[in-house]
C-alpha cells in the first residue's frame, strides 16, 4: 500500500481521511447493537436490537480500539506526550481496522453460508462492513507512523508481573470461550477476532514488551502459564467434549515439542517421529493390564513409562546410528521409511506372519485406565464444587508430562550441548573442526527426542484405550512437523501454537475436514513464502531464514542485548 | 628437512618437537595437492608456510587437522600418532582458523567463542536438564573465560554482538578467540591477515606474538611477506605441492627459487613491486 498512495498526498488528506476513518469507526460500533442475521441459527444469535452477542461485544472492542487510535491523537502531539512516540498511532489503527473488517467479512459469510444466502443478512452486518471498508480505506491515507517503542518504556517489576499475568489471563479466556464454541461459523468469525487482536497488539509492541518482562520475569512466567494450564478443566464444569479435545491437544503437543529438539535444535529432518510415539504406546499396550496384553509382566505405570521411553529411544539409535553419519537428505529419506516400517513391522505381529506381540490391525484394544498413587484416571471426581471428569484426568497428567518435556527442551537448549546443536546447524564441518562431537550431539537429540515421544505414547496408550498400527501413519508425523514449522522451530510457544491451531481446526471444523489437507498444504506454502520463520519466531532460525537482512541482525542483537538489559543499567530507557 | 642447524632456524626459543609430518601426500585423483611434505613444528616457536596460489598450503592444514585423511606420509603430534578425526585432533591440543572465515555467523562472540570450549568441558544432557552442579559450575567458567579471551584478542565489550555483524578483522580476531578457547598446544591459521589494512595487521601481529609469549606455537600461512618474515623463527615455501625451501626468513627470502616461484622468470622486473599484488607482496620489501 505504501507504494500505491504517495506520501505528499497522505499528508494533504490526513484530516479528511482521520474524520472518516472515525465515521466508519463509529458506524462499527453501532452495528454491535444491530441485529446481524435474520434467523437465530447462524453464529451466536446476533438477531436482537439493543442486545448484542459476545461475538458482537468481541467486534465492538476492534470498533473502539479503531476509534480511540483515530480520535485520541486529535487532542495533539503535546498532550500525548511520550505515548505520541511509544505507540505507532497511525499504522495501529490500520491494523485494527483491517482486523475488523477481516472479522466483520468472516461472521458474514459464516451467516450467509448457514442460513443459505446472503438475504439473511440484516442491517447490523452491512452497517458493520460498510463501517470496516471507510475505516480500511481511510487508514490507507494516514501516513505511516515511526515503529513503537513500548519495550523500550521501563517498567516497574510490579506491572510486568501484572502485564503477564493478564496475558496468562487472556489465554485461559480466549481457549474455554473458544474451545466452548460449537458452531463452526461463530469459531471462525472468534478465531478472526484472535488473529485480529494479536496483530493489533503486536503493532503496539505489546509482545516485544511482554518478551522482555518474560524475561526478566522466568519464573513467574512458567508459573502462571502452568496455573493457566492447570485451571483450565474448571472453567468447563465436566464437559468431556472440550476436555477429550483439550487432552489430544497437548498430547500432539508434547509429541511436536519433542519433534522440535530434532528438527528446531538441531536442523534434522525426521519424516518417521511418530513412529517413536507409537513404539511408546506399543509398549505400554503390551505391559499393561489389559486381557489383550501380550507380555505377562505388568509393572506399575512409572516403570512402564520409562520402558516405553528406553524403546523408543533404543529404536533411535538403532535408525540414527548408521543415518547421522551421512548428509541430511538421507537421513529424511531413512527415516520416512522407518515410519512405514513400523507401521507395517507392528501389523505383522499377529501371530501368522511372525510372534504375537500386537494381535496385528486388531492392535489391543481394552486398555484399563491409570491409576496411579490411588487416584483413579478413569472416575470422575469433584473438585471445588466442579466435576473433573476422566478426560480432564488425562489432560493433568499431559500437562505434567509435557512440563518434563519444557524443561528438558529449554534446559538442554541453554547449555553446552544447544550451544553444540546450534553449531552444527551453522556449520557442521567448523563445529566439527572445534572439537564439537558432531555425531554424538546429533544421536543424543535423535535418541532423546524419540524417548520424549516414547513417554507422550505411553500416556496416549492409556487414553485412547485402545492402540492399533493405523493410528501411526505418515500423515501423522508429517502433521507434527507442519506443526513445528508453522508454529515456529527452535521455540516452545510457537509449537504450542502450531500444534493448538493444527489439531483444533479439524476438531472445531468438521465440515472442512475433507479440505483439510489441501488447506494445510496451502497454510504451509503460504507460509514457507512470507513467514519461514514461523508464528513465533526464534531469533536465531529467523537470521538463518533471512541470511542477507543486516536490518534484522542489527534488530536482533539490540534485542538480545535488551533481554540482558537488567544486567547491563546503563542502556538507554525511557522513563514513564 | 634441514640438517644445517643455523640454516633450519631451529631458534633459539624452541624446545621439544610438537608436530612431526613425515612425507605428507594428499592426491586428488590425478592432481597431487600436497607432495611428500615433510615439517616439523617445536614448542614456543613460529612457522611460517609460504607459496603461490594453489601450492597446497590449505590442503597441508587439512591433512594435519584430520579434515583429510592423507594418502601417504604419517603425522605425530607430541609423539602420537595424529588421531584421525578433527575433533580429537583438537583434543589433542591443536586448533586451527580457516582461510574464508567460518564463524557460527548467527551466535553472539561469545557464544562463538564458548563454542570452542566444548572440548574441554563435561557437561553431559543429565547435567544440562537437572542443573546439576558441573553444568553451573562449567557454565560460570566458560563465560568468565571466553570474556578473557575476547579481552585477550582485544574484543572487548563485543561479547553480545552478533558474529556476523562484525567488521572483518574482528571477525579475524574472533576466529583465533574461538580456537585459542580449545586449549591449544600448536595454533594454525591460515591467512590470518586476508583483506586487513596495515593497521589490522600489525594488530594481528602482535597478537600473535602475545600468543607465543602464552607458551603456543603457531604454524601460520600468509600472503603478506613482510608479515611473515617479521613474525616466523623459521619459514618453509611449498611449490606445487613441494617444499621448495625451508630455513630462517632471511635463507628463504633470499632464494633464488623462491623469488622465482611467485614470479613466474627471474628477475624480468614485472609489477611485483606494486602493494596488493598478492603473491608477491613483501618479497620486494624484503
Ligand atoms: N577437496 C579437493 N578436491 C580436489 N582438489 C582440491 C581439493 N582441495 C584442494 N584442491 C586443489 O589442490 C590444490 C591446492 O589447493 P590449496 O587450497 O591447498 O592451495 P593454497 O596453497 O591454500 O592456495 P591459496 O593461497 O590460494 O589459499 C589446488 O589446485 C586445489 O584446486
Ligand atoms: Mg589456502
Amino acid at each position: 500500500m505504501r507504494a500505491i498512495i504517495p506520501d505528499a498526498l497522505k499528508l494533504q488528506l490526513r484530516y479528511p481521511a482521520r474524520a472518516v476513518g472515525i465515521l466508519g469507526a463509529l458506524a462499527m460500533a453501532a452495528a454491535v447493537f444491530m441485529p446481524w442475521a435474520y434467523g437465530p441459527g447462524a453464529l451466536d444469535n446476533m438477531t436482537l436490537w439493543a442486545s448484542p452477542s459476545p461475538l458482537q461485544l468481541f467486534f465492538g472492542v476492534l470498533a473502539l480500539l479503531v476509534l480511540a487510535l483515530l480520535a485520541i491523537p486529535l487532542v495533539g502531539k503535546p498532550k500525548l506526550g511520550r505515548w505520541a512516540h511509544i505507540l505507532a498511532w497511525n499504522t495501529s489503527a490500520k491494523t485494527s481496522a483491517i482486523s475488523a473488517l477481516a472479522m466483520a467479512g468472516v461472521a458474514a459469510i459464516a451467516i450467509a453460508i448457514e442460513l443459505g444466502g446472503v438475504v439473511n443478512l440484516d442491517p447490523g452486518a452491512w452497517v458493520a462492513l460498510v463501517g470496516g471498508v471507510l475505516a480500511v480505506t481511510a487508514t490507507l491515507f494516514l501516513p505511516d507512523s515511526p515503529p513503537p517503542s513500548l519495550e523500550r518504556v521501563k517498567s516497574a517489576k510490579w506491572l510486568q508481573i501484572t502485564g503477564i499475568a493478564l496475558g496468562m489471563a487472556a489465554v485461559l479466556f480466549g481457549a474455554a470461550y473458544g474451545l466452548g464454541l460449537s458452531d463452526a461459523g461463530a469459531f471462525l468469525t472468534f478465531a478472526a477476532f484472535l488473529v485480529g487482536l494479536v496483530l493489533i497488539l503486536r503493532q503496539f509492541g505489546v509482545f516485544d514488551w511482554l518478551s522482555i518482562a518474560a524475561a526478566n520475569n522466568r519464573q513467574v512466567l512458567v508459573l502462571s502459564a502452568f496455573t493457566v494450564a492447570f485451571a483450565f478443566p474448571f472453567t468447563q464444569d465436566g464437559s468431556d467434549a472440550t476436555m477429550s479435545v483439550a487432552a489430544q491437544v497437548l498430547i500432539f503437543a508434547a509429541t511436536a515439542l519433542g519433534l522440535n529438539i530434532v528438527v528446531g535444535l538441531v536442523g534434522l529432518l525426521d519424516l518417521g517421529y511418530i513412529a517413536f510415539l507409537g513404539a511408546g504406546a506399543f509398549t505400554a499396550a503390551v505391559l499393561s493390564e489389559s486381557a489383550f496384553a501380550t507380555i505377562d509382566f505388568h509393572p506399575p505405570f512409572v516403570i512402564t513409562v520409562l520402558i516405553s521411553g528406553a524403546v523408543a529411544s533404543l529404536l533411535g539409535l538403532v535408525i540414527g546410528a548408521p543415518t547421522l553419519r551421512v548428509s541430511g537428505d538421507y537421513l529424511a529419506i531413512v527415516t520416512l521409511a522407518f515410519g512405514e516400517i513400523f507401521r507395517i513391522t507392528m501389523n505383522n505381529l499377529d501371530g501368522n506372519d511372525g510372534p504375537n506381540l500386537t494381535h496385528g490391525s486388531n492392535g489391543i484394544p481394552g486398555i484399563p485406565d491409570l491409576s496411579l498413587l490411588g487416584f483413579d484416571f478413569g472416575q470422575p471426581h469433584v473438585i471445588l464444587g466442579i466435576d473433573i471428569g476422566r478426560f480432564a484426568n488425562y489432560y493433568w497428567l499431559m500437562l505434567l508430562v509435557m512440563g518434563l518435556i519444557i524443561v528438558v527442551f529449554t534446559n538442554l537448549n541453554h547449555s553446552r550441548i544447544g550451544r553444540g546443536w546450534v553449531a552444527i546447524r551453522e556449520d557442521e564441518l567448523a563445529a566439527e573442526a572445534m572439537g564439537v562431537n558432531t555425531f554424538a550431539l546429533k544421536l543424543l537429540a535423535f535418541s532423546g527426542g524419540a524417548f520424549l515421544a516414547g513417554v507422550a505414547g505411553a500416556v496416549k496408550a492409556h487414553y485412547d484405550v485402545s492402540v492399533t498400527p493405523d493410528q501411526y501413519v505418515f500423515l501423522e508425523s508429517a502433521f507434527l512437523l507442519a506443526a513445528v514449522v508453522l508454529g515456529g522451530m527452535g521455540t516452545v510457544a510457537g509449537v504450542l501454537i502450531g500444534a493448538t491451531i493444527l489439531k483444533l481446526l479439524p476438531e472445531k471444523l468438521r465440515f472442512f475436514s475433507d479440505y483439510r489437507l489441501l488447506l494445510f498444504g496451502l497454510l504451509m506454502v503460504v507460509m514457507m513464502r512470507f513467514r519461514p520463520e514461523g508464528i513465533v519466531a526464534d531469533e536465531r532460525r529467523q537470521l538463518e531464514f533471512h541470511d542477507d537482512s543486516e536490518e534484522l541482525a542489527d534488530e536482533v542483537e539490540e534485542e538480545l542485548i535488551a533481554h540482558h538489559a537488567h544486567l547491563n543499567p546503563d542502556r538507554e530507557v525511557f522513563e514513564l | 628437512m634441514s640438517s644445517n642447524p643455523d640454516e633450519s632456524g631451529v631458534g633459539v626459543n624452541a624446545g621439544e618437537v610438537l608436530l612431526d609430518a613425515h612425507n605428507v601426500t594428499m592426491q586428488f585423483g590425478g592432481l597431487r595437492a600436497v607432495n611428500d611434505v615433510s615439517l616439523r613444528v617445536h614448542t614456543g616457536e613460529i612457522v611460517g608456510l609460504i607459496g603461490p596460489n594453489g601450492a597446497g598450503k590449505t590442503t597441508f592444514f587439512n591433512c594435519l587437522t584430520g579434515l583429510y585423511k592423507p594418502t601417504a606420509g604419517s603425522v605425530e603430534f607430541l609423539g602420537e600418532p595424529l588421531p584421525p578425526k578433527p575433533r580429537l585432533v583438537v583434543r589433542a591440543g591443536m586448533a586451527r582458523t580457516f582461510q574464508n572465515i567460518r564463524l557460527f555467523h548467527n551466535m553472539t562472540a561469545i557464544e562463538n567463542v564458548m563454542v570452542g570450549m566444548y572440548s574441554r568441558t563435561q557437561t553431559n544432557a543429565i547435567d544440562a536438564i537437572f542443573r546439576l552442579p558441573r553444568h553451573r559450575r562449567e557454565e560460570l567458567a566458560s563465560t568468565k573465560r571466553a570474556k578473557e579471551l575476547l579481552d585477550f584478542v582485544g574484543l572487548t565489550g563485543s561479547g553480545d554482538s552478533l558474529s556476523r555483524n562484525l567488521p572483518y578483522g574482528d571477525q579475524r580476531r574472533l576466529e583465533i578467540a574461538r580456537a585459542l578457547a580449545t586449549d591449544p598446544k600448536l595454533l594454525l591459521l591460515d591467512e590470518p591477515t586476508a583483506g586487513m589494512n596495515p593497521q589490522e595487521t600489525r594488530q594481528a601481529e602482535e597478537l600473535i606474538f602475545k600468543i607465543r609469549d602464552l607458551g603456543l606455537a603457531i604454524l601460520v600461512i600468509e600472503h603478506d611477506m613482510r608479515f611473515i618474515f617479521n613474525l616466523c623463527d623459521r619459514v618453509a615455501c611449498l611449490v606445487r605441492g613441494e617444499v621448495l625451501v625451508e630455513g630462517t626468513g632471511k635463507v628463504v627470502q633470499n632464494d633464488p627459487r623462491v623469488i622465482e616461484a611467485y614470479i613466474g622468470a627471474p628477475a624480468t622486473e614485472p609489477d611485483w613491486q606494486q602493494p596488493g599484488d598478492r603473491p608477491g607482496e613483501g618479497v620486494a620489501d624484503a
